[in-house]
């Protein structure tokens, strides 16, 4: 058993009052900052001024495109099999150019469903899913709003990063780091 | 007029000071904790776009909870159950009847005074009154017929009766010292000095009993480090079964005493409406001066706040699209047309001087203003404190009011029966 010794108290920290009023003076101070200069104070006046939100936050997905416009994506199910709550739903056909064997003829993601667990980011092996729009409150009143189609995904707003002052050094804009140099 | 007409009159005026003494205090109570705390604090209810920094939500939480649905769970004793907020109410609005707002206006049949009820046993009268207190706590407790609002009641009325003895035993001192027990006697006692420089105030002539007084006026009005009846964080008080308007009795109730109790401090130990250094007299001499000065005060005040103003409706700007973006403009006219009209009665009154009755007059506004401002400031030190000092353990509690408040009093007391017989 550790027995943590009980700091011995002087006479004026006895008496209490003289702590008292160091006390007051500790909150006084705080209060006549927090008045005349509003810098330190920690509240967020949302949604006034947005949320500073990290880079890597997982938001909403989106879906990328080729340097032609067409969808990434080549309907591969991977996201889909790797989603543990089952939340995206692909439809595949065949794909006109030649080049690649599909594409999604429906892309489905149910956001209620989503765990943002961010796997299906992970497994796609075309990179053509992205959770990186920042777009973390997504507000509807019917269901129905919250099941995201494919042109949803390919070209819904917000897909812009909401940068914030704070973590602005640390976006994505870096060049990633390369082996050998 | 008839007598009872002016009393009605003044205890109108009583009453509405101390109701919206009760809604500012609210708001200091929660703008203060932010501040204190380094938050913000509320500002988000406003009437047409003006949000008075957070002044509309009392108003708000009053409109809720004269709305709310009145619950009266059916296992309560009803009578008890429906007495208590009223005691409770009644008690913290009864005691300010005798406080003295200002000195005795000279006229016939002894004048005009701005106290309600002109009693020779003031202080007898506030301390019977607030003894009362403890019968609304009791009755919410027995009342709510549950055995946590009933360890609640007996809780706080035990804490409630050991402060008492501890605060009649310090105004014991005072009285000694003061040698009535009429309050506006007590304050002009207290215009005189004190070794010729200091204001003959009662917290210089009895400081341990001041310190005394409001440790147990903490305890009395239930505020913070003696806050245990209530407990929100922690415990169950006796107020559980009460909703709506109901409970904010209680509430009122609470701030409301905080007043009662900051008004008897001020009385007592403040000065009540003396000016430091400006005895009435004088005041009545030199009333043009003191109504200049104040104007003047306006003038400069207007001026500056509406330059403050104007800063920060650019701001406001920048911050809103909404209505709420022309609340800087609104107060920044506000605070200009206030000094303008200063300025216009200053100059107004340079050209026409005061009259005998004016002069009277306006040297009792200034010292109802002087009242006011002790008042709000010592009621401003209850928030303060509360937002500085952990709550007291039970135990602490008991022993700090009979082991140390009570000796202490009595010892004040002796102290000052032997320096009032060596003085002579």
């Amino acid at each position: 058993m550790i027995k943590v010794p009980t700091p011995k108290m002087r006479w004026w920290e006895k008496i209490y009052l003289f702590e008292i009023v160091r006390g007051l003076c500790v909150t006084m101070g705080h209060l006549i900052r927090n008045i005349f200069v509003q810098k330190n104070i920690y509240t967020h006046q949302w949604p006034e001024e947005p949320k500073p939100l990290f880079p890597r936050l997982k938001a909403r997905h989106r879906l990328t495109r080729r340097d032609d416009g067409t969808p990434k994506c080549t309907a591969c199910y991977c996201c889909q099999t790797v989603c543990p709550a089952y939340c995206i739903h692909i439809v595949a056909e065949e794909s006109p150019d030649g080049f690649v064997e599909k594409r999604p003829k429906q892309f489905e993601i149910d956001i209620l469903r989503c765990v943002f667990c961010g796997y299906c980011v992970e497994a796609c092996p075309e990179d053509a899913i992205r959770m990186d729009t920042g777009d973390a409150v997504i507000v509807s009143n019917h269901r129905e709003d919250f099941i995201l189609d494919l042109k949803f995904l390919l070209n819904g707003k917000g897909t812009e990063w909401r940068r914030s002052r704070r973590f602005e050094d640390h976006t994505i804009a870096r060049p990633p780091a390369t082996f050998g140099e | 007029m008839p007598d009872g007409l002016v009393t009605l009159i003044k205890a109108c005026c009583v009453l509405a000071f101390q109701m919206i003494l009760v809604v500012v205090l609210i708001w200091f109570e929660r703008k203060g904790a932010a501040y204190i705390q380094d938050r913000t604090g509320p500002n988000r209810a406003e009437i047409f776009g003006i949000r008075l920094a957070g002044l509309v939500h009392p108003v708000a939480d009053v409109l809720k909870l004269v709305f709310k649905e009145e619950i009266t769970p059916p296992h309560v004793r009803k009578f008890y159950f429906r007495l208590a907020p009223i005691v409770s109410l009644m008690v913290a609005l009864l005691p300010l009847a005798v406080i003295p707002f200002a000195d005795i206006l000279p006229g016939d049949g002894g004048g005009f005074s701005f106290q309600t009820l002109n009693l020779n046993v003031g202080i007898l009268y506030i301390l019977a009154v607030s003894s009362f207190g403890v019968f609304g706590i009791i009755f919410a407790g027995w009342g709510s017929n549950n055995k946590y609002s009933m360890l609640g009641g007996m809780r706080a009325s035990a804490q409630m009766i050991s402060y008492e003895l501890a605060m009649g035993l310090s105004i014991v001192g005072v009285l000694m010292v003061y040698g009535t027990l009429e309050l506006n006697e007590m304050v002009r006692y207290q215009g005189g000095l004190l070794w010729g420089f200091l204001p003959r105030w009662g917290i210089f002539v009895q400081p341990i009993a001041a310190i005394l007084f409001m440790t147990a006026a903490f305890a009395e009005s239930n505020r913070n480090p003696f806050d245990l009846p209530e407990g929100e964080s922690e415990i169950v008080g006796f107020h559980v079964e009460y909703s709506s308007m109901k409970f904010a009795c209680f509430f009122v109730g609470e701030y409301g005493h905080i007043v009662v109790v900051s008004s008897i401090f001020t009385a007592l130990f403040l000065g009540g409406w003396q000016i430091p250094w400006l005895p009435t007299p004088v005041l009545r001499e030199n009333a043009g001066f003191a109504t200049a000065a104040l104007l003047l005060f306006g003038v400069v005040g207007g001026v500056v706040f509406a330059g403050l103003f104007g800063k920060w409706r650019g701001r406001l700007h920048e911050l809103y699209t909404d209505r709420r973006k022309n609340e800087g403009q609104v107060w920044m006219i506000c605070a200009a047309a206030i000094a303008v009209i200063c300025a216009v009665i200053l100059l107004a009154g340079f050209w026409r001087g005061l009259s005998p009755q004016g002069s009277l007059i306006t040297a009792a506004v200034v010292q109802i203003i002087c009242f006011m401002a002790k008042v709000v400031l010592v009621s401003f030190f209850f928030i303060w404190v509360r937002w500085t000092l952990p709550r007291f353990r039970y135990d602490q509690l008991m022993s700090l009011g009979w082991k140390n408040l009570v000796p202490l009093a009595i010892f004040n007391i002796l102290i000052t029966g032997f320096i009032l017989l060596g003085v002579g």
